[in-house]
């Protein structure tokens, strides 16, 4: 028989759990609302950039997704999606292309040369982008099929559902007491 | 048709051109002297008999271990007569230099940046010396037969992938 220790809940007091409560619906529906619109950047290289286009337009459709906008600032884009080989010329580009991207921001690895290097083992060529900037999904293939790209957006989609997402990312000045 | 080039070119230079075996294609080939190129090329684009008005692609070979170790190969084309015709000239490792040929072909200039970039042969006279595909923090020659296949220069420093991302691969993986 269970001791009466053993089923006391855990103490919360109602404000914390009201917060706990309403954070969980925010972080819910932004996660809702940001993985519905992911604007993408399309750093487009080499020849995974004909898949890239099959994708966006209207046989594959991204739109249904709600990534059908390329932005062409990576100042305007939630989605950093690399696509081609990059190698070590690019790199500084790329990073700086990152960089330049607002909170939050995910970035795709599309096609081998972009996750690994694919089979440019040489001297010029960046041994997966993961070396310079975070990757959240990668997409294998050479070139991957446009199912396979939207099967990594929609595991992009999953993952931004789950994360944990604030309307205040930033702790304003003010209230940080500066 | 570029028969009659080479025979043309072997009575004028007599001393600076010599036959080399035909080559696959049936492109004719002759080896020319380096310091006697860009001579030769200007007679080859202004005579009015060749007219290789055309160097639709320079290149270089390493052949390591023999001796002279890199050869530049022009490849010549004639747009009005419709014949082609192949240089080859020997450079020794111990002077890496051959006349530029920009003043006669204002297209060989890349074609001569990209030898510079991948082999190290430099052209002196050459109006823009300098990488056409490497950067310029990078060194050596990438093309060169005892350069490293996996000698990577990274720009920027790089991040640590975990084992977990990459899996174990192919012993020789970076
Ligand atoms: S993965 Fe294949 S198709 Fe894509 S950029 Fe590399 S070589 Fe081209």
């Amino acid at each position: 028989m269970p001791s009466e220790i053993d089923i006391v809940p855990a103490v919360t007091t109602r404000r914390e759990e009201a917060q706990g409560f309403f954070e969980g619906l925010v972080s819910k529906s932004l996660g809702w609302a940001r993985k519905n619109s992911l604007w993408q950047y399309p750093f487009v290289t080499a020849c995974c950039g004909m898949e890239y286009m099959s994708v966006a337009s209207a046989r594959y459709d991204i739109a249904r997704f709600g990534a059908e906008v390329p932005r062409f600032s990576p100042r305007q884009a939630d989605l950093l999606l690399v696509v081609g080989t990059i190698n070590c010329k690019q790199g500084p580009v790329l990073k700086r292309i990152y960089e330049q991207m607002a909170e939050p921001k995910w970035v795709i690895a599309f096609g081998v040369c972009a996750s690994s290097g694919g089979f440019y083992d040489n001297y010029a060529t960046v041994q997966g982008i993961d070396r310079l900037v975070p990757v959240d999904v990668y997409i294998p293939g050479c070139p991957p099929r446009p199912e396979q790209v939207l099967d990594g957006l929609i595991l992009l989609q999953k993952k931004v559902q789950a994360q944990q997402h604030k309307l205040i990312d930033r702790v304003p000045a003010l209230a940080a007491g500066k | 048709m570029s028969q009659a080039a080479a025979e043309a070119l072997l009575a004028k230079f007599p001393d600076d051109v010599s036959r080399a075996p035909q080559g696959p294609g049936g492109d004719d080939l002759v080896f020319v002297k380096k310091e006697r190129i860009a001579e030769v090329c200007r007679f080859l684009k202004e005579d009015p008999a060749l007219r290789f008005n055309m160097a639709p692609y320079v290149t270089a070979v390493d052949y390591l271990g023999q001796e002279p170790r890199f050869e530049v190969v022009y490849n010549l084309y004639s747009s009005s007569l419709n014949h082609r015709l192949r240089l080859r000239v020997k450079v020794p490792e111990s002077d890496l230099t051959v006349p530029t040929v920009c003043g006669v072909w204002r297209g060989a200039d890349w074609f001569e940046r990209y030898c510079y970039d991948m082999y190290g042969i430099t052209f002196p006279g050459h109006p823009d010396h300098r990488r056409l595909f490497m950067y310029d923090e990078f060194v050596g020659h990438p093309l060169r037969k005892d350069y490293p296949l996996r000698g990577r220069q990274p720009l920027t420093s790089e991040r640590d992938v975990p084992e977990l991302l990459r899996g174990p691969g192919p012993e020789s993986r970076d």
